[in-house]
C-alpha cells in the first residue's frame, strides 16, 4: 500500500492507483472531461491538474494519468491549480462554446470572460468516443485523423464504416455534445449558467475542493 | 571480406589498411555533404576525377568525396591533403588548374584561398582559416577524412577499436561507470545525464529480458543540421556508439530513427549499415566476443513531434506521433513497453571519444555542469554559416564573432537564438554568456540540439516570435488542450500584434498563455513552446510594444507597419522598378523621381530588392 | 483494382506484414502512385488486417503523406529560421502569386505543387526554393520569376522574360 497525503489529507492507496482514483475514493472531487472510469486513461484535457509539491517547488501533473507514489503531496485545488484549470476551462470554452458542461463547469469555476477568439469546433478532442469504439466495442468505427487544430474525429473517408455497431455509445459517452440552452446565441462564449443560479448541495463536510465555487463560494450543508 | 572474429584480427586488418596507405601520396578530400550538393559539389568532384583520368594520374593522386566540413558559407570546399591546403568556392572550372598547378607543382592558387575580410590576411591550410581555429573539432573533425561510403577509411583512423576494448575488456557495469566519470549528457536537447539513463535501462525489469537502443535522428529543429551532417559523413562513428551503449545496457536491436528529409543520410547511413554487417561490427557474434547485435532504420514521415522520445517510439509501432505522459520514463518502459535507451546522434557519437581517451580526458573539456564539445549550427545573419564544434563554456561572442566572423553587411547584432522551437533569445547584454546547458536555460533559453540563428537590426524579435509559434502550431500534435488552443491562440494574438491589430493587455495575456503551457502542458514541445515567446517579451519588450502603442515595427518587416517609399534624392528614374512591381503600384516619367501608390501597395519588397540607387526606402 | 491489389501486397510482404511497419508501407505506396489514393489505403488496411481509420490516421498524421493528387513538379520553399530571417517569407508570397497557389496545393493544370519545409538544412544558401528536388540557393523574390519560367512555358511568361532581359 502506497501512503500519500490529498489536501492534507493522509491516505493509502494500491500501488498502481491514479491519483484521480484514489482522490475519488476518499470522495474529493476532482473535475474531470476525458476520463471516464470504464476506459484508458487519455490525459489530454488536463482539467483534471493537480499539484503536486517536493519541498520547495511544486509542478501540475494530470490526476487521471499520476501513479501515486509514496509520500507524495497532492493539492486538488490550491491557487496554482485553480489558475491553471480556469485558464483552460476558457480555452475549451473558446473552442466548444455551446455545450452544457462547459458552461456550467465554467459557471463552476466562476469564469465570467473569455479572452480568446471564438472558433466553434464542437468538440474538445477529448478522444472518448475514439476509445469507446476501440476498447469496449472492441471496432474501428471511428478515430482521429489530422494533426493540431486541424485534429477531429471521423471515419474513414467520412462515410460510415462497416465496422460500425450502431451502439451509439460514441455519442451516449460523449461530455460536450449536449447543448447549453443559450447555444448558438451566446454572448462572447459565455452563459452565465444554471450552476450561477442553483446551489450545489451535496457535501456535508467541506475540504475546499473544486466544486461548487460559484459567486456563493464554498457551502456546507 | 570475411568477417572479423577477434580483436587481434580487427588490429591486422587495420595495420593492414594504414600499410596499404601512403601518407604522403596526394588525396583531394571533397566536401560531399548536402549543404556543398546544392552548391554543386557533385560537378566539381566529376571533374576533378575526369581530369585526373585524362592525365593519367589515378595512380598518383587520391580523390575522396568526403562528409561534410562544416565551413558551409564558402562551399564547394576541398582540402588538399597531406599539406591541408585549404581551397574554398571551388567551381569545375578551377580543377585542372588546381591539378596542375597545386596537387603537381605544389603552387597555391591565391583566388581560391580564404581571406579574412577584416584583415585581409590569406589562409593557406585549414589549420589557419579562423573558422576552424578555434574550434575543437573532436567528433566532427573526422568528417573531412573519410569516405562514409567506406569503411576502411574509419578502420584507419581508428575506427572501432572503442568497441574492441569494451567487448574484450569491460565489463558492461564499467562501460556505465566510464560514461557516467566522463558526465556526457544528452545532445539532442534534454542534457540528461548519460551514464545515468543508460543505467536506469540496465536495472530496469524485463521479464523477457528484451531491450532496445535508439538513435534519434529526427533533427526538427528549424535551422539545426549537425546529426545530419554526422550521419552522412561519419555513420559509423554513430553506430560504434551505439553497439557500445547495446553493450551497456545489454539491448540487442536497436533502431536508428531518421528524419525523412535527409535522403542522404539514410542513403550512407545504410551503406554504413551494410558494411559493419560485412565486417563482423554489428549481427551476431560481434568480433567473435559472443555479443550479438543489429540495427533496423526507420524513416520518419515528416512530423517534429517525432523528435520526442515517446511519440518517436509510437511512430516506430506505426502509430500516430502521439506522446504520452513520462512518469514512466522510457529507460523503464519504453518500445513495446520495454526498456529503451533512447540518445541523440550526436550523444552517440561522444561515446567512442571517451571510451578511446577515457573519462577523466573528457571531463577536463567544458564546464563543472556540462562536459566535453558541441556541435552547433551557426546560421543567419553571419558571415562564417556553418557547423561548429566548440568545448562547453565558451563564450557566446567567441562563437558570433571570431568563428562567425561577425554580422555582414556591417549590419549591428541584435540577438541569437538557441535551442530552435523549445528555446529563446538571447540579446546583447549576454552575448558574454558562457553556452552551457545550465546557464542558457537560466537566462531564458535553452541549449537545444544545437541551433543558434544569429539576428540583426533587421530582425523583428515579435516577428519570430509570431514565426516559431506558427511552426508548432503546425506541429503539434493536438492531443492535449493548452498545447493545441492555447499556441492557436498566441498565434491569434501575435499575428494582430504584427498586423497592426494589438491592443492593450496582448502582453499580458501572452505571458499568462505562456506560463499555462509551461505548467501543464502533456509533453516537452508544449511545455517549451512558451520560450520564444517569453523570452522575446523579457527582452525586447520595447519592440512590442511599439507595435502594440505606436503601431509600428522598429525593425521594417511587419509588413502591415511599414510604408516603401521611393527616395527622389536617389531615385533616377530608370523605372526598373515600375517594370517589377507586381501590382503597379509605381508611377513616374523616365529619368524623373518616382512615386509608390500606398493604396496599391503590397508591400512585396521587389522594387526594393531591384533598385541599384538604394533609393526605395522603408519606413 | 485487381492490380492495386496485387502492387499494395507486394508493398505490404516486403516488410512482412507487420503493423509497425505502417509508416513506411505507406511511404512505398506513396512513391508508388506519387500520393495515397483511397484503394490503395483500403488495400493496406485489408493487408495488414488493421482498422481502416487507423491506416487513415496515420497517413493523416505525417505531413511526408498526400491524400491527394500531386502536380508535375514540386516547388518547395524552405521555411527554416535561417532561412525565415533571410526573407523566405517573401519569397514564398512570390510564388504564391507566380502560381495562384496556397501550400500544399496544386495549380489546377496539374502542373505545379506548392510545398513548405521547415528547414532542408543548407541554410548557408538560404533563401533557398527546390523544384523537383534540385536546390535554388540564395533566392530571392525578384529571382523566383525566372525560376519557375523554367518550367513554365507559357506565351504570357516569354513576354515577361523579354522584358526582365532588357530591363
Amino acid at each position: 500500500m502506497i501512503e500519500l497525503t490529498i489536501d492534507g489529507i493522509k491516505i493509502k492507496a494500491e500501488e498502481g492507483t491514479t491519483v484521480l482514483e484514489a482522490a475519488r475514493e476518499m470522495g474529493i472531487i476532482i473535475p474531470t472531461l476525458c476520463y471516464h472510469p470504464g476506459l484508458s486513461p487519455y490525459g489530454a484535457c488536463r482539467i483534471c491538474l493537480v499539484e503536486v509539491v517536493k519541498g520547495n517547488h511544486s509542478s501540475l501533473e494530470a490526476s487521471c494519468t499520476l501513479p501515486v507514489d509514496q509520500r507524495q503531496v497532492i493539492l486538488t485545488n490550491s491557487e496554482k491549480v485553480t489558475r491553471a484549470r480556469k485558464l483552460i476551462m476558457e480555452l475549451l470554452l473558446s473552442s466548444c462554446p455551446n455545450s452544457k458542461t462547459l458552461q456550467d463547469m465554467a459557471a463552476n469555476m466562476g469564469i465570467n470572460k473569455v479572452r480568446f477568439k471564438i472558433k466553434d469546433r464542437g468538440c474538445i478532442l477529448c478522444g472518448l468516443c475514439v476509445r469507446f469504439c476501440k476498447e469496449q466495442m472492441r471496432s474501428g468505427g471511428i478515430g482521429f485523423v489530422g494533426r493540431g487544430t486541424s485534429r477531429r474525429v471521423a471515419t474513414a473517408f467520412d462515410v460510415t464504416p462497416e465496422e460500425c455497431r450502431n451502439c451509439g455509445g460514441c455519442e451516449w459517452i460523449c461530455p460536450v455534445c449536449e447543448k447549453a440552452c443559450m447555444a448558438d446565441s451566446l454572448i462572447d462564449g459565455l452563459c452565465g449558467g444554471c450552476q450561477n443560479l442553483v446551489p450545489v448541495e451535496t457535501c456535508l463536510v467541506c475540504t475546499g475542493c473544486s466544486e461548487s465555487v460559484g459567486p456563493q463560494g464554498h457551502r456546507v450543508y | 571480406m570475411k568477417r572479423l572474429r577477434s580483436a587481434v584480427e580487427l588490429e591486422q586488418l587495420r595495420v593492414k589498411i594504414l600499410n596499404e596507405r601512403k601518407p604522403e601520396k596526394p588525396c583531394i578530400s571533397i566536401c560531399g555533404g548536402t549543404g556543398c550538393h546544392a552548391y554543386g559539389c557533385e560537378n566539381v568532384a566529376k571533374a576533378f576525377k575526369n581530369e585526373i583520368k585524362r592525365q593519367g594520374l589515378s595512380k598518383q593522386v587520391e580523390l575522396k568525396v568526403t562528409g561534410c566540413h562544416g565551413f558551409c558559407e564558402r562551399g564547394p570546399l576541398m582540402v588538399l591533403h597531406p599539406q591541408k591546403i585549404f581551397y574554398q568556392r571551388v567551381s569545375p572550372d578551377d580543377v585542372s588548374e588546381i591539378i596542375a598547378e597545386t596537387v603537381i607543382k605544389g603552387n597555391i592558387i591565391d583566388r581560391l584561398l580564404y581571406v579574412e575580410p577584416v584583415s585581409g590576411e590569406k589562409a593557406q591550410f585549414e589549420e589557419d582559416v579562423p573558422f576552424y581555429k578555434r574550434q575543437q573539432r573532436l567528433v566532427f573533425g573526422n568528417n573531412g577524412l573519410i569516405d562514409p561510403t567506406n569503411i576502411e577509411d574509419y578502420l584507419a583512423i581508428g575506427g572501432y577499436s572503442a568497441l574492441s576494448k569494451v567487448l574484450f575488456n569491460m565489463q558492461p557495469e564499467e562501460v556505465i561507470e566510464e560514461i557516467n566519470k566522463s558526465g556526457l549528457r544528452g545532445r539532442g536537447g534534454g542534457g540528461f545525464p548519460t551514464g545515468r539513463k543508460w543505467e536506469s535501462c540496465r536495472n530496469a525489469l524485463s521479464s523477457d529480458g528484451i531491450r532496445y537502443v535508439i538513435c534519434n535522428a529526427d533533427e526538427g529543429d528549424p535551422g539545426a543540421y549537425m546529426d545530419r551532417s554526422l550521419l552522412e559523413g561519419n555513420p559509423h562513428s554513430v553506430m560504434e556508439g551505439m553497439v557500445i551503449g547495446a553493450y551497456a545496457v545489454g539491448a540487442h536491436d536497436g533502431y536508428v530513427y531518421v528524419r525523412l528529409e535527409y535522403p542522404l543520410a539514410l542513403k550512407n547511413l545504410g551503406i554504413a549499415l551494410g558494411q559493419a554487417r560485412e565486417y563482423g561490427f554489428l549481427g551476431q557474434n560481434i568480433l567473435g566476443s559472443g555479443f550479438d547485435f543489429d540495427v533496423k532504420i526507420s524513416r520518419g514521415g515528416g512530423a517534429f513531434i517525432c523528435g520526442e522520445s515517446t511519440a518517436l517510439m509510437a511512430s516506430l509501432e506505426g502509430k500516430v506521433g502521439e506522446p504520452r505522459q513520462k512518469h514512466i520514463h522510457t529507460a523503464l518502459q519504453g518500445l513495446y513497453s520495454k526498456p529503451t535507451n533512447l540518445n541523440n546522434v550526436e550523444t552517440w557519437a561522444n561515446v567512442s571519444l571517451i571510451i578511446n581517451r577515457g573519462a577523466d580526458w573528457y571531463s577536463q573539456i567544458g564546464t563543472e555542469g556540462s562536459k566535453g564539445t558541441k556541435i552547433f549550427s551557426l546560421v543567419g545573419k553571419i558571415n562564417n554559416t556553418g557547423l561548429v564544434e566548440v568545448p562547453m563554456g565558451i563564450r557566446l561572442r567567441e562563437i558570433i564573432y571570431d568563428i562567425g566572423g561577425g554580422i555582414p553587411r556591417g549590419k549591428k547584432f541584435k540577438a541569437i537564438q538557441t535551442g530552435g522551437p523549445s528555446g529563446g533569445c538571447l540579446p546583447e547584454s549576454l552575448i558574454d554568456l558562457p553556452v552551457d546547458f545550465d546557464r542558457l536555460t537560466k537566462a531564458g533559453s535553452m541549449m537545444g540540439s544545437g541551433g543558434m540563428i544569429v539576428m540583426d537590426e533587421g530582425t523583428c524579435m515579435v516577428d519570430i516570435a509570431r514565426y516559431f509559434v506558427n511552426f508548432l502550431t503546425e506541429e503539434s500534435c493536438g492531443k492535449c488542450v493548452p498545447c493545441r488552443e492555447g499556441l492557436d491562440r498566441m498565434l491569434d494574438i501575435l499575428t494582430d500584434i504584427t498586423e497592426g491589430r494589438g491592443k492593450k493587455g496582448d502582453i499580458e495575456l501572452l505571458e499568462e498563455l505562456g506560463g499555462l503551457l509551461k505548467e501543464s502542458s502533456l509533453c516537452a514541445l508544449g511545455t517549451t513552446a512558451s520560450n520564444p515567446v517569453l523570452s522575446t517579451i523579457k527582452y525586447f519588450r520595447a519592440e512590442y510594444e511599439a507595435h502594440i502603442r505606436e503601431k509600428r515595427c522598429p525593425a521594417g518587416v511587419c509588413k502591415a507597419l511599414i510604408t516603401f517609399m521611393v527616395d527622389s534624392e536617389k531615385c533616377t528614374g530608370c523605372g526598373v522598378c515600375l517594370r517589377e512591381c507586381p501590382q503597379e503600384a509605381i508611377f513616374g516619367e523616365k529619368k524623373k523621381p518616382h512615386t509608390i501608390d500606398q493604396s496599391k501597395c503590397i508591400r512585396c519588397g521587389l522594387c526594393r530588392d531591384s533598385c541599384k540607387f538604394e533609393a526605395i526606402i522603408v519606413a | 483494382m485487381v492490380n492495386d491489389y496485387e502492387k499494395v501486397k507486394a508493398i505490404v510482404d516486403r516488410y512482412g506484414g507487420k503493423h509497425d511497419s505502417v509508416i513506411a508501407i505507406l511511404q512505398d505506396v506513396q512513391s508508388e502512385y506519387h500520393y495515397l489514393p483511397e484503394h490503395a489505403l483500403r488495400a493496406v488496411a485489408v493487408q495488414l488486417g488493421l482498422p481502416l481509420i487507423q491506416i487513415c490516421g496515420v497517413a493523416t498524421f505525417f505531413k511526408a503523406f498526400s491524400l491527394k493528387p500531386r502536380g508535375e513538379h514540386t516547388v518547395t520553399v524552405c521555411l527554416g529560421t535561417a532561412c525565415h530571417v533571410r526573407g523566405a517569407p517573401a519569397v514564398l508570397d512570390e510564388v504564391k502569386r507566380q502560381l495562384g497557389i496556397e501550400p500544399g496545393n496544386t495549380t489546377d493544370d496539374m502542373r505545379f505543387t506548392l510545398e513548405t519545409v521547415n528547414c532542408l538544412g543548407a541554410c548557408a544558401l538560404g533563401p533557398i526554393l527546390v523544384v523537383d528536388g534540385e536546390y535554388q540557393g540564395q533566392m530571392s523574390s525578384r529571382k523566383v520569376k525566372k525560376t519557375l519560367s523554367k518550367y513554365k512555358k507559357t506565351p504570357k511568361d516569354r513576354r515577361h522574360e523579354e522584358i526582365a532581359v532588357s530591363g
